[in-house]
This record gives structure tokens, sequence and C-alpha cells, in this order.
């Protein structure tokens, strides 16, 4: 649906040259989510605007449904970006125009007429959930509303792809998560193929199916999302993971625990998918004469499955037999001390 | 009890040079506005970083626009004569005024409407450049429905600068206001008639701004 093949891109300003992207390979499914996260400063941003031509790579090339966007022009990449629908952090709608105008927009710029306009306006607020609010003008909205219209308007001309360009972050969580919803559930129901940046693996883990990290310009790591989850292997997506799946005062807690165990044995226990959803720890106290004492645990929702991390401390004279037997369960199993 | 006040006044043609210095004005404004408009979006689409970059040319309304901006109004019209009088064929009247009026204002006009652009959001002109629009789309139905509040204000700051201007052509023979206040107020040491001219062009500012802090009121959604 989407390749990107060996992709670059050099910013000359006062002489110096910045390599935003560099040397970038992807390849993007049909009605995939497909999730690009990294720090600021990392070249995601400047990759997605080349995906509708706002920026011109400087080597490489990128195809879009059969249309090479890096080498068009003109009238040609104007029409291949009536394709290519894109949604902002902070909205960019007119405020001159009322809901319904903005909806309607994109639909002008396409040529469509008056009546067919309507029909479509219509249906597409009540997609987004915006009834009754036609006439309001974006002041009038707020921030979750905003990003509703914008969506709307990015899937006026019926687009094969989606780009959201930090779509949430302007957000509150709670209204990020009903905006995530809102994507996933036009991903579902249109099988409109979606390509997000972001720099929150809360998103990722909400909505993505495959998920590429990029550092410097480059993308280190890349993969369905519940291989990241489970082995991120860079150090860079080490810290994303962590960011969903410990929070930092859950490590201070565990490392405050450990302190107090003088004897057994502090494990951390990886569920992925299926096995997250066993009576595991159920299992081993039955089986085995040990004692078990649940430190921390967590279990993230992914797309494609969940995905959970538990740190308990063992004890008694089983121990090493039942750390053997959790290990032939395919449960990740890894002594801390 | 007004004719005790204004013992001097000659109501007819007060009311004459009442209507020239509005037909001056409104005239004026029309055009400056359209002129304005075009030259201030020439300004800004030619700008760095927009879609007919262009230092050369830009550099040239730059300096043009600068110009005519910097000459005083009163020796503005003494230099436009020929021109005034190869256009219109006369120097004096209403119409003889209006050119140097439009060349004086417009430029002036431009600067502010060029100020007005450049406070769009970028990154609604980027939207609709991700949706594809063309170059007339985005000038139609982004930058100037957009920036209408700056246009609207900037032309209503335009329009009083050019009261001011139609009464100094008043003083060349341009008729209306000035003219009258100059030729029978001043000259014949009629007080009451300077005073009664300098009414009437205040009550003219006076609904010029009004109308205009309607008009912007009613067209700011943001």
């Amino acid at each position: 649906m989407i390749s990107i093949s060996n992709v670059s891109k050099v910013f000359r300003s006062k002489g110096k040259e910045v390599r935003a992207v560099d040397g970038v390979n992807l390849d993007i499914q049909q009605g995939e989510v497909f999730g690009i996260i990294g720090y600021s400063g990392a070249g995601k941003s400047t990759l997605l605007r080349m995906l509708n031509g706002l920026e011109q790579p400087t080597e490489g090339s990128v195809n879009i449904a059969g249309t090479s966007i890096s080498t068009s022009k003109g009238v040609q990449l104007r029409k291949a970006r009536h394709d290519i629908g894109m949604i902002f952090q902070h909205f960019h709608l007119l405020w001159s125009r009322t809901v319904a105008e903005n909806i309607a927009f994109p639909l002008e710029i396409a040529g469509v007429s008056k009546a067919k306009r309507a029909a479509k306006v219509k249906e597409l607020i009540d997609l987004v959930g915006l009834t009754g609010r036609e006439s309001a003008y974006p002041s009038q909205l707020s921030g979750g509303q905003k990003q509703r219209v914008g969506i709307a308007r990015a899937l006026a001309n019926d687009p094969k792809v989606l780009l959201c360009d930090e779509a949430t972050s302007a957000l509150d969580p709670e209204t990020t998560d009903s905006i995530l919803q809102l994507l996933s559930d036009i991903n579902e129901r249109l099988g409109l193929t979606i390509v997000l940046i972001t720099h929150e693996m809360h998103v990722i883990q909400k909505i993505c199916h495959h998920v590429a990290v990029m550092e410097d310009g480059k993308v280190v790591e890349s993969g369905t999302v519940l291989r990241v989850f489970q082995h991120p292997e860079q150090p860079v997506t080490k810290r994303f993971v962590q960011q969903v799946v410990q929070p930092e005062e859950a490590t201070v807690t565990i490392e405050h625990l450990m302190s107090g165990y003088t004897t057994g044995k502090i494990i951390r226990l990886q569920f992925v998918g299926e096995t997250a959803e066993q009576p595991i720890v159920n299992e081993l106290i039955r089986r085995f004469d040990i004692r078990l004492n649940i430190l921390q645990g967590k279990i993230s929702q992914l797309q494609d499955g969940s995905y959970g991390n538990l740190f308990v401390h063992l004890d008694g004279s089983d121990v090493t037999s039942a750390v053997e037997w959790l290990r032939e369960q395919h449960v990740g199993v890894e002594v801390i001390t | 009890m007004i004719e005790a006040w204004f013992p001097n006044v000659d109501w007819d043609k007060m009311n004459e040079a009442t209507m020239e210095t509005l037909y001056m004005t409104l005239m004026a404004v029309a055009m400056t506005f359209v002129l304005g408009i075009l030259l201030g979006l020439l300004l800004f689409l030619t700008s760095q970083g927009h879609v007919w970059q262009n230092k050369l040319v830009n550099l040239l309304v730059s300096v043009v626009v600068n110009v005519f901006r910097s000459i005083p109004f009163i020796i503005l019209i003494v230099l436009l004569l020929p021109f005034t009088k190869f256009l219109i064929d006369t120097v004096r009247g209403p119409n003889a005024a209006l050119p140097s009026l439009i060349i004086g204002s417009a430029p002036f006009y431009a600067r502010l409407v060029e100020i007005g652009l450049r406070e769009v959001d970028k990154g609604v002109l980027e939207a609709a450049k991700a949706m594809g629009a063309k170059t007339s789309t985005v000038i139609w139905k982004v930058l100037l429905p957009e920036s209408m509040p700056a246009l609207i204000s900037g032309i209503t700051v335009t329009a009083i600068a050019l009261v001011g201007f139609t009464a100094m052509a008043g003083v060349i023979g341009a008729g209306g206001l000035g003219n009258l206040a100059y030729l029978e107020g001043f000259q014949r040491a009629q007080e009451d008639v300077t005073l009664m001219a300098t009414i009437l062009i205040l009550v003219i500012v006076f609904a010029i701004q009004a109308v205009g802090d309607v008009l912007t009121r009613f067209i700011d959604k943001r």
C-alpha cells in the first residue's frame, strides 16, 4: 500500500546540513494502523509530511497505492492528495467556517456538486458523532470536538490513507482515548490505512498493529506492536515500552521491596497473548511448595492481544523447580535477584 | 437656532460639498480596497516560503509601495497632475482627485493587507495544501476569509485617512468639505463655515469607524 524506500531528507540552513530523515525503509500494508514513535526531533514529522508531498525527499522514493508521491508535481500531486487525508495536532480548522462548512471544504476542492456535498457532510458528521453541532464555529467547540471535525474533514474525499500528525498530543487523556477509539473504529469499519506519529507509547499500545521507532532520523526498530512490547531491542524502544508497562513509581516500589527480602527470589514474569489470560499463578502455588508474594503487576491491552508483566517474590524449598515449570508454560521468566 | 449660530453657512453649498466628500471617499475606498488587496496578496505570496516566492518581484513591489506611501499627499497630488490630466482630462473637481487619492492610499492599505495575511494560521494553509487545494482556492477560500477581520479594520483606518486626504485635495480645487472650509471659511474669515465643515467631517469619520467596528464584530468568529 505504502512503500517508503531509502528515503532521506536533508535541510540546509546557514551552510549547515541537517539530515532530518536518514535512509528510511518502510512497507505499510493496506488496512493496517501503523505507528511511528520517536522523541521530538527524531524526524518522524518530516517523514510523515513526505507521505503527502508537503516535503519532497532529498533521496529515495515514496509510493502510495501505485502513485509515486516523491516525483509528482502540480495537478498530479494535488489529485493524489485527495486520496490522502491528514489530521493535525492543532486541528488547523478554518475559524471562518462552521463545522459543516469545514468538512465540506475538501469536497469543494475536489469539485463535488453542492447536493452531493451536503449528503456527504451529513454522513460524516454522524460518523464522528457531532450531530447537532453542524452550524457551530470551531471557537465554540472543545479540543476533542475540533479533532472530530478534523477527522471528518480528512475523510471527506474517501481517502485510501489517513495521516495523523500527533493527533492526540494536545488533548487530555480521556479525550485522547475517545479519539483513538474513533480512529480504531474507522480503521475497522472502512478498512482505511492509518499512519500516525506520536511520542506517546500509550497511543501505539491502544490502536497500532505495527510500530516503527525513530531516533536521529533513522528507523532503529520496527515490527508488530506485540513483538516490540515483548522484546524491545534498542534502548530507546525499551524506554518507550516502559512508559506504559512499568511506570516509574512502580520501579521505585520494587527496588524498595527487594531490599526487604533476604531469602528467596524476585522474578519478573512476562505474559503475552493467551498466556496472559490463563490462571498460571494459581497453578504454580498448587503444584509447588512455595510462598508467593505479588509485588507489582500490570496487564496492557494491545490491538492483537494482551501483554502483562508481573513481579513476584518466591520463597520455599521448590523455587528452582517452580521457575523451571514456569519456563515451560511459555511465560517470559527473568530472575532479578 | 442653527442659523443664528452659523450665520454665514450656505446650506445648499454645504450639502453639495458633503456629497462631494462622500463621493470621493467612497469611490477611493472601493478602489483602494481592490487595489490594496491585490498588492498585498502579491507582497505576501512572493515573499519567502510562499507559492510565488520571488525575491525580485517582491523587492520591486515593496519599493513601489514604500515610495508612494512615503510621499506627503499634498505633494503627491501636484506630482500626479499630468497623469490626472491625461486620465480624467481635467485637474479640477471630485473625479480629478480620485487618481491621487487611490495612488496615495492603496500602498498604505497594501501593507495592512500583507500584515493581515501574515496573521493567517500557517497550519491552516498547510492543511489546505494537504487537501490538494489550488493557489486560487487558497486565496479565495482560505487567505481572504481567514484574514477578513484584519482586512476590514485595515480599510476602516485607510478610509478615515482618505477623508483627510479629500480635504487636502480640496485645497487645490477638488471640491468637497475641505475645499469649502478653505475658500469660504478661511479665505473669507468666516469661522462658522470652517467649524460646520469640521463638524461634518467628524460625523463622516465617526460613521466610518462605527460601520467598520460593527462589520468586524459580525465577521469575526474566532
